[in-house]
Parts: structure tokens; sequence; C-alpha cells
């Protein structure tokens, strides 16, 4: 028989509908599952308590045919969002027993459709990290091959590595230049980064304000499709946030491609691509074109400009983020004789590695005399990547990409550790999307000769997840991925 | 003003920064409430307080009233404007930066027309006017190791106005924040109270030989809280300058105190490292786009404002130039004087006001909101004086029981019998009684001490117990006595 | 545009952090290369290109003038390191 936490949400929900099991018994396997997975280091707080309750809750609206959206199905959530009365810290030490006395509005529309919280999930220290290795709480073990101690990607390496080892139905995550796709690429798992302006921001902890976004990562296309329809929306406590309707996004799953015109960006092939990376973005290809899509050459000509140009506003807007962490307030304080002296002992022990090089650099690029040079230039490189993609969806529906140059590298690489430029490279297929605000979403294609997990990405217009959906939807049927039991 | 040095004659270039307190329910990026007064921390929100993951959200209310001001100060709005970050670590300012506008302001240039001791006026130019977010407050007086901070003030709206280096004297300065405060408790947008801190000054001072037109180099002192300190402030730098420069010395561009006790200013800790803002667009508020009808619909809202006021009070009422200078630089007055005036004679009404009901609300210490003589029954007494029904010197006597009662003066002359006898047989029997009984007196008077007659226009007043008609009498003693 | 030392120190006091005196060099080095890898920008030609510094061309909607959230210094206090009489509390401001 299969266990009740390798199925999907959608089964899940059938299952609770179906009274073939309740929400209490489903909560308890999954907290049990925790428990026996503790090595992944996937969760940083659990929260069985608050779970159990409201997987009772979840049960006697099942009694009375009061089922919400998302009913008694067990969530893991990133620790970037503040979740009320529940330990929020982003994994830095920065944040030290911070419990946040309001809600984001995301969990908020999660928990409001009957969604069960199980804990908070590991994560690069404030999303900033390719491989979860900046975490205050240590990093996430991939669930693949786990003898190997493989990274789980980043900066949600818990959120896509508790999805894919089974400890929580679906999770949520977040995406600055890549957050989403690459740990779900890296653990065999479907995440989707919406239109920038989709989902709330309201609540969860700044990193970069102008590319940030919350989306969901989940076992297959139709749970991210069935958990986005929650997750999005306006929210007149995010400015940001774009008064749009929100479609039922799983209305087009299974419908047909034919005709649909699927973009594929020379630009993506650079010399010296992995064979194997290549090859299954091929495989994409064909299974688009076998269903009736047509293919078509697209350019965008800026994209090789993307990381650096991300790697400018990204922790430009970060310097300025993360000056309200300054033991003032909440979180960590360590004392000193002055005020600046305070702040200096808090930030300098506060803050990882990480985090303390992009703040400085974000600091550099907007200071007196090299605005210009640096984040000005970045802007107007911006909006050149865009226009690419403006100018490219002329010519097509949605693009396919490879999601990673890489599959899940060890923990503790060296030329990474040395270098962060190498680290920063992992981002070179995911960025762009960001700097645009476009969707995008990632799903597991198939395993490398060694068995790891290879993710392609699905790019789409502006507001436009649907189409992003129908082509996934197409792909995940073809490619009869595995899923870790 | 000119300084006279010991070897030049300078010249004061002086240009101020207003921080105004923006009149609204709740601040300005967020829905805590403005309340002056609260317990610490109660009025914050989590906005307010920089807490992980909270957002701005822009107040509509400080928009309008922004604009209003904008165009109060006849000045540009701009349809296209945009909220910067401004970065800097303090202990009351939560999120590490302030919210404000920097490349794109939500008002460009405008004027202020102000108006100078010798009846001259002479424009003063506004170059710019943002709106942005105030900080907290930090209390260093309760522990001398310890630093207090409440954020209640932490995100009320704020309309910083720039104006140009335009000022050339320290009463130009004085003559223009009155005029700004003035213009801004017209139209309701700030309540103008330096005191308290809800209008905030900086001052720019540089000087120059007198006859140039270069820009040497300024300093710059903070927060100067009242009008007369901000004067001070202006002279005593000014002349700090001249003497720096007839000494063969260089000005250091400086920010620098003004100490209200001494009146002079003295330089601040130079910091190990100078500021750096790091002014970048607002990510989490796009820009703010208005449109030429909704500044249409606001400037039809406006009010009369001061100088319009005061031109029709002189064009139209007939006041003086400074009765309606005078009377049209607080609102409250100039209400009051517009309410009481109507359907009576303005000028007699304006000279009641700035005469006897000036002087009681300061001998009572009263506001003119407070005032127990209402516009009405000041516009009633003075057409009591008009319509002869009462003297002038009764009518003092009656608006003092007003002052006292609040009554209406037609009530109280009509209880106390003070109305004026105009019956010119009872006054003329008075006048023939008075002559009967001072014989001596009428054949003086005829005899040629014609200095008598006053003598006698007082005692039939007096006979009259002061109701006789003056005028009357005067002329049937004349009458009487030829 | 290579950063000296002073500059490292400098770019540290802004952000309120500390380098150690021997990490000072090592934080140089890797500005240094940071710097030039992200100067490859200067080859784009950005002529009359308007920086982007919103993706959504959507205008900023703004909210009524209503009183929400206040009468909550307990919460707002509630995660203070050091808090008395109601108000946060810091060492010392040195103006």
């Amino acid at each position: 028989m299969v266990k009740l936490t390798q199925m999907t949400v959608h089964e899940t929900l059938d299952g609770l509908k179906n009274k073939q099991f309740s929400a209490v018994e489903l909560t308890n396997e999954y907290i049990k599952e925790i428990d026996n997975k503790k090595e992944l280091n996937a969760y940083v707080l659990e929260t069985p308590e608050i779970a159990l309750n409201q997987a009772k809750k979840a049960d006697s609206r099942y009694a009375v045919d009061a089922a919400r959206a998302l009913e008694g199905i067990p969530m893991g959530i990133k620790d970037l969002f503040c979740t009320k009365g529940i330990r929020s810290t982003a994994c830095s030490h920065i944040l030290d027993g911070f419990v946040p006395e309001y809600e984001s509005t995301v969990t908020e529309k999660l928990f409001a459709a009957g969604a069960v919280c199980l804990g908070k999930l590991n994560m690069d220290e404030f999303a900033m990290g390719g491989s979860n290795e900046t975490s205050y709480y240590g990093p996430v073990v991939n669930p693949w091959q786990q003898d190997k101690h493989l990274v789980a990607g980043g900066s949600s390496g818990g959120s896509a590595a508790a999805v894919a080892a089974n400890i929580c139905a679906a999770a949520t995550g977040t995406d600055t230049g890549g957050s989403i796709r690459q740990p779900s690429a890296f653990c065999g798992v479907t995440g989707i980064k919406p239109t920038y302006g989709r989902c709330s921001r309201y609540g969860i902890m700044a990193f970069a304000s102008s590319l940030d976004q919350a989306g969901p990562i989940a076992k297959d296309v139709k749970d991210c499709a069935l958990l986005l329809n929650v997750m999005s929306g306006y929210d007149e406590k995010d400015s940001t946030s774009v008064n749009l309707a929100v479609p039922d996004f799983t209305k087009v799953l299974g419908q047909s491609v034919k005709g649909l015109r699927v973009g594929i960006p020379a630009e993506y092939r650079p010399e010296g691509l992995n064979e194997e990376i290549s090859a299954y973005w091929d495989k994409g290809i064909e299974m688009l074109k076998n269903a009736g899509a047509e293919i078509v050459n697209i350019s965008l000509p800026h994209t090789k400009y993307a990381l650096a140009t991300y790697y400018i506003i990204a922790p430009a807007e970060a310097s300025s983020n993360l000056a309200r962490y300054d033991g003032l307030r909440y979180g960590l304080r360590i004392p000193g004789e002055h005020l600046d002296d305070m702040y200096i002992n808090t930030r300098t022990e506060g803050f990882g590695r990480e985090v303390k090089r992009r703040i400085m650099i974000g600091t550099y690029v907007l200071s007196a005399g090299y605005y210009d040079a640096y984040y000005l230039k970045a802007q107007k490189v911006r909006r050149l990547i865009r226009d690419d993609f403006m100018k490219a969806f002329e010519k097509c529906d949605v693009i396919l990409t490879p999601t990673s140059p890489t599959a899940a590298f060890p923990i503790g690489d060296k030329s990474m550790q040395e270098n962060p430029i190498n680290m920063w490279l992992n981002d070179v297929f995911t960025v762009s999307v960001n700097l645009a605000g476009l969707p995008a979403l990632s799903l597991p294609i198939g395993l490398s000769s060694e068995g790891l997990p290879l993710g392609l990405q699905l790019i789409g217009k502006a507001f436009d997840e649907e189409t992003v959906f129908k082509a996934a939807s197409v792909i995940e049927t073809e490619a009869k991925f595995e899923r870790l039991k | 003003m000119i300084i006279e040095g010991k070897t030049n004659k300078w010249e004061i270039v002086c240009g101020l920064e207003i921080h105004c307190q923006i009149i609204s329910k709740s601040k300005i990026f967020s829905t805590a409430s403005t309340k002056f007064g609260a317990d610490a921390n109660q009025n914050v929100s989590f906005v307010d307080a920089g807490m992980p993951g909270m957002l701005p959200t822009l107040n509509k209310y400080c928009v309008h009233q922004a604009v209003k001001t904008g165009l109060g100060l006849r000045a540009v709005i701009n349809k296209y404007s945009e909220f910067s970050r401004k970065n800097y670590f303090y202990a009351d300012m939560p999120t590490g930066y302030q919210i404000t506008q920097f490349q794109y302001p939500i008002v460009g240039e405008g004027i202020v027309t102000i108006d100078l001791d010798d009846g001259t006026t002479k424009d003063i130019r506004i170059e710019r006017m943002h709106i942005e977010q105030d900080a907290g407050k930090s209390i260093h007086d309760i522990d001398p190791h310890k630093t207090f901070i409440d954020l209640n003030r932490a995100g009320v709206g704020l309309m910083e106005i720039v104006t140009k280096p335009d000022f050339r004297s320290p009463e130009e300065a004085g003559a223009f924040l009155r005029k700004l405060r003035s213009i801004l408790r017209y139209l309701e947008t700030c309540d103008g109270n330096m005191d308290e801190g809800s209008m905030r000054c900086d001052v720019n001072v540089s000087v120059r030989p007198l006859g140039s037109d270069e820009f040497r180099t300024r300093c710059e002192m903070k927060n100067v809280n009242s009008v007369k300190f901000v004067m001070q402030a202006i002279e005593n730098e000014a002349r700090r300058h001249v003497e720096v420069y007839e000494n063969g010395g260089k000005v250091e561009q400086e920010t620098r105190q003004f100490d209200a006790v001494s009146g002079q200013t003295k330089a601040m800790r130079k910091k190990e490292f100078a500021h750096d803002y790091r002014y970048f667009p607002e990510p989490d508020l796009p820009p703010l786009i208005l449109t030429d009808e909704y500044i249409k619909q606001v400037a039809d809202e406006l009010p009369e404002l001061p100088d319009a006021k005061k031109a029709r009070f002189v064009n139209e009422l007939g006041l003086t130039k400074y009765d309606a200078a005078v009377i049209c630089e607080n609102k409250e007055v100039a209400y009051f004087f517009e309410k009481a005036a109507v359907g009576h004679d303005a000028k007699k009404v304006a000279n009641w006001l700035m005469g006897d009901f000036f002087a009681m609300l300061k001998c009572k210490n009263l506001t003119i909101d407070e005032s127990p003589v209402s516009a009405e029954n000041l516009g009633k007494l003075v057409d009591l004086i008009e319509k002869n029904v009462i003297s002038g010197k009764i009518a003092k006597d009656v608006f003092e029981i007003m002052s006292e009662t609040g009554e209406e003066p037609e009530k109280i002359v009509e209880e106390k019998g003070w109305k004026q006898v105009t019956d010119s047989s009872a006054i003329e029997a008075i006048v023939d009684k008075v002559i009967a009984n001072n014989a001596d007196k009428v054949a003086a008077y005829k005899g040629g001490k014609t200095g008598l007659m006053g003598w006698f226009v007082g005692q039939v007043i007096k006979e009259s117990q002061g109701k006789a008609n003056p005028k009357m009498v005067n002329d049937l003693v004349v009458k009487k006595l030829s | 545009m290579a950063i000296d030392k002073q500059t490292v120190n400098r770019i540290a006091f802004l952000s309120r952090l500390k380098i150690d005196e021997d990490k000072t060099e090592d934080t140089q080095d890797e500005f240094n290369k940071i710097l030039n890898w992200v100067e490859q920008l200067a080859e784009v030609n950005t002529d009359n290109v308007e920086p982007l510094s919103s993706v959504n061309d959507n205008p900023l909607v703004c909210r009524e003038d209503k009183v929400v959230e206040g009468e909550q210094a307990d919460k707002i206090l509630a995660n203070a390191p050091v808090e008395e009489y109601g108000y946060f509390v810091v060492p010392k401001v040195v103006e």
C-alpha cells in the first residue's frame, strides 16, 4: 500500500473527502516521518501541536462537508514567512527567538484554506544562497542519495527536500533569483515562481523587494496549481501586488498544446553546457513538439549580463532591507558601550558570511560616486533584459530552458566556498526571470547518469501562469518522473 | 540687511528647509494613529516598528494634503513622482532608512509672497516640496547611560518645503515663516506649531560681499524651533562668517547647532565618516501618478488664502492695508472678522476687533475660538452705535458685560435701560432745565466765554444719565444759547 | 575600479559591520574580484535606456486615511531585547 505521506496533495484531498483516512491520522503520519528523517535537517522548527489542532478542525469540517480548498493538507513553511506566534528567523542568528505578532498574507491564505502547519523549513540565511549552506542551522541534505551528502539547493532547500522526502505534502518557497526553481530541480520536485505581483509579499522577510516572490513547491504540477490558486491574489497591504483576477490554474492542466509556440533561446545553450542537461532539454522539446506545439528559435541577447545585473540589484536592495536588523527591537542583541557599538557588534555576530558579503556589496554600489556606474547601470541593463523577453514573446507563448546548469553538488564544495562567484553561476538560467518579473516553473525531467534529478524550466508571459502550467503538464505526463518513495 | 564689516559690506544669503507635519488621521505609510500625547509606543503599527516583512502603503489623504499645500504655494504639481529610500542608522529610524522623495518630488517650483515691515512685499521662490515619514523620538534624559525610544511619531507624514536662497535678512526669513504658517493653517494641512515640533526649520546661511552674485560656503543649522531663533541664528551665523572672512579664514561646510540660550551657533562633533545616504528608488512603492482631473479637483477645494483675502478686505471692505494684514495673518481671526462684519460697517468692526476685542482676549488669555463675545454679537454692537441706539461710550460698558456674560448687546442695552435718548423734545426739556438752573454760566457764555459750550453739553448728558445723543444735545445747546 | 582598504572600512562602517584587521585584505580582494566581475556590464550600450526599478507598470494604489492598527504597545515590544516603562532601551546615543 502507498504510504499516506507519499501521496500528492490532490490525491490526499480525495482520500480525506472519501474518508479513507482522517486529517489527524495523516498529520500523525507526517509527524512520524519528520522524526524518521531528522538527518535531512529540513525543518528548523516543528509545530506538531499546532498541526494536530488544525488537523482536528479539518476533520470536523470534513464531517459536515464544509471542507475548504486545502483542508487538512500538512504543509511546511519556509522560515522566511512570518507566522504569528511561531518563531520565524529567516534561518539567521540575528533573528534568534523572534516570534511575530502577525501572519504573512500567503500563509494566512493557506491556513484559511485549511492547510496544516507542520513547522518551519530550513533555508539559506535571508534567502541568500543557492545551496542552503548559509543557514544558521546548517545545510539541508538532499534526500536523493543521502549518503553522498549533496546539497538540496537553495535558498528554499528545506522546502524542496521536505517535499521530495515526503515529510510534508507541499511547502511554501520564495524565489528572488531561482530559490524555488533550483532546489526543486535538485530534489526532483515541482515549483513555480509566479509573476511578480501575483502573490503578496506582506509578512515575508524581504531580501530584494523588486525580485522576491512567493510560490509553492510540491510533488507535481497539479499540486502547484492547487496551491497557487490559494496563495495568489491582490493584497492592499502590498503595494506591489497586482489587482488582477486569479484564474483557476488547475483548469488548463491536460489541455492540448496544439499550436502553442514554444521558444527555445539560443543563449541558454552556451558552449560547455552539461551534455546530459542539453539532452534532457532536447527531450523536453520533443515532448512538446509531439504534442502538437510549434518550436520556435528565439534570442535573449542580454542573457549573459543577467547574473552581474542581478548581483548588483539584489545586494543593493538587501543592504537596505536588512538595515532593520540592528538588535534594537527584536532578535539578537550583542551589547556595546554606545549605540553604534551595539549595532556593529550585533550585526557582525548576527549575520553570516554570505549575508555580510552581500550587504557590503550592496552598500558599495549605492554609495556616493558609484551609484551611476553600478546600480543605475544595472537597472538599465535590467530593462534591456526585460525587453528581450517582451520581444521574444511576440514570437512565442512560452519558453523552455533547463533550470540549472548542474545537478546537486556536494555540501562544502571547495571551488564554491572559495569563490562566491562560482556559487552564483548556478543561478545563470533562473535570474533573468526575476529581473523581468515573469512566471517560471521547474519540473523534474529525469535522472542524470549518477541518478540525480534534473529539471526543466518553463517561462511564461507576465500573468500567464496558465500557459506555463499547460505546457508543464504535458512534459510531466511524458517524462513519467518517479518521485522518491 | 547689510553687515558692515571692518573692510567690506556683506550681504546675507539664506535658504530654509521646513519640515511640516501633515494633518491626517493615520500615518503616511501605515494605519497607526497620528494623535499626539499617547502612551509610549501605543500609536505604532508593525510597519512603523520596522518589523520583518512589513511593507509601506501610501495614505491617500497625505497625497491630497501635499497637493493642496503645493497649490497653496503656487507651485507646480508633478504628475509623476517617486519614493526613495534614504539609508542611515539611527535609534528612532526603525527600518534603517527613511522613505522620502528624492529625484522626483510631488511638488516643484512655487512662490510665497512675504510682507515686510516697510509695507513692501517680496516673492520668495520655493525650490520643491516632497513628502516623507517622520522619525520616532529618542529620550536621552531619563537615564545617564541609556536612551529610551518611543516610536509614536515614527511614520507621521511630513512635507519638506525647500526654498531657494532668497532671504537677505533675518526679517525676511521671519516674515516667510509667518506667512508659510498662515498659509498652512488656512489650508489645514499642517498646524504650524513650531514649539510643538509640528513645523521644524533647518537654516542654511552664507554671506557674500555686497554687490556680488557668488555663492559662498554655507552652513546648516538643523531643527531651529521658533521664528525668533531662526532670525537669531541667521544673524549670528552670518556675522560669524563675516568675521571668519575678514580675518582671512575659510568657512567650513558643516552642520552647526543653534544654542537658544546664547543665541550662537556651534560646530557639532565631526563624524569619523560623513553620511552617505545611498538614496535609491523605494522598491516597495511603485511611482505615484496624479491626473489633471485630480489636481483640478483639489484646486477647486482650495480656500481663499491670506493674500487674496487681504486684497479683498482692502478693496471691497475698505480696510487699511495694515488692518487687513493683521486680521488675515490668522485664519481664525479672519473668519471671525468676516462673520462679524457681514451686513455691518466693516471698518468699525475691524477697529473694535483690533482694539477692545483683542485686548479682552489678551486680558482673559483666551484664543479667538474661546471668545465669550461671538462674531455676530460684535457686529450687532457696532450696529447699535451706528444706528445711534447707544453712544460709543456706553458701547464700551456694553462690551464689558458682553465679555463677561456672552449676552447679546441689544438685550444688555434693553435691560440696563441704556438706550440713547433721541427724542428731541425730551432732550430739549433737559437743556432748558440746565439753562434755567445756571443763569450765571449763561451770562458768562453770552459775555464771550464760549468755552463753556462743552460744559453745558456735558451737564445735559450727565443729567440724561449718559443716554442723550451727544450730537442732538450739541445742536440744541447751540440753538438755545444763541 | 579597484577599491582600497580605507574604502572597505568605510563600507563596513556604513553597513554597521566590523571586519577584523587580519581579514581586511581578504575582504578587499574578494570585493575587487566581485566588482571586476560585475563590471562586465560596462560593455553593454545603455545610451537612451531608462532604468527599470519596478517591473509592474501599475501605478501606486493609495489607501484610505483610516486608523486600523494601534493600542498594541505590548505586541510592538513583545520581542524587544530590552524594554523599560514601555520604551525600547538602547545604550546612550552619542551625538
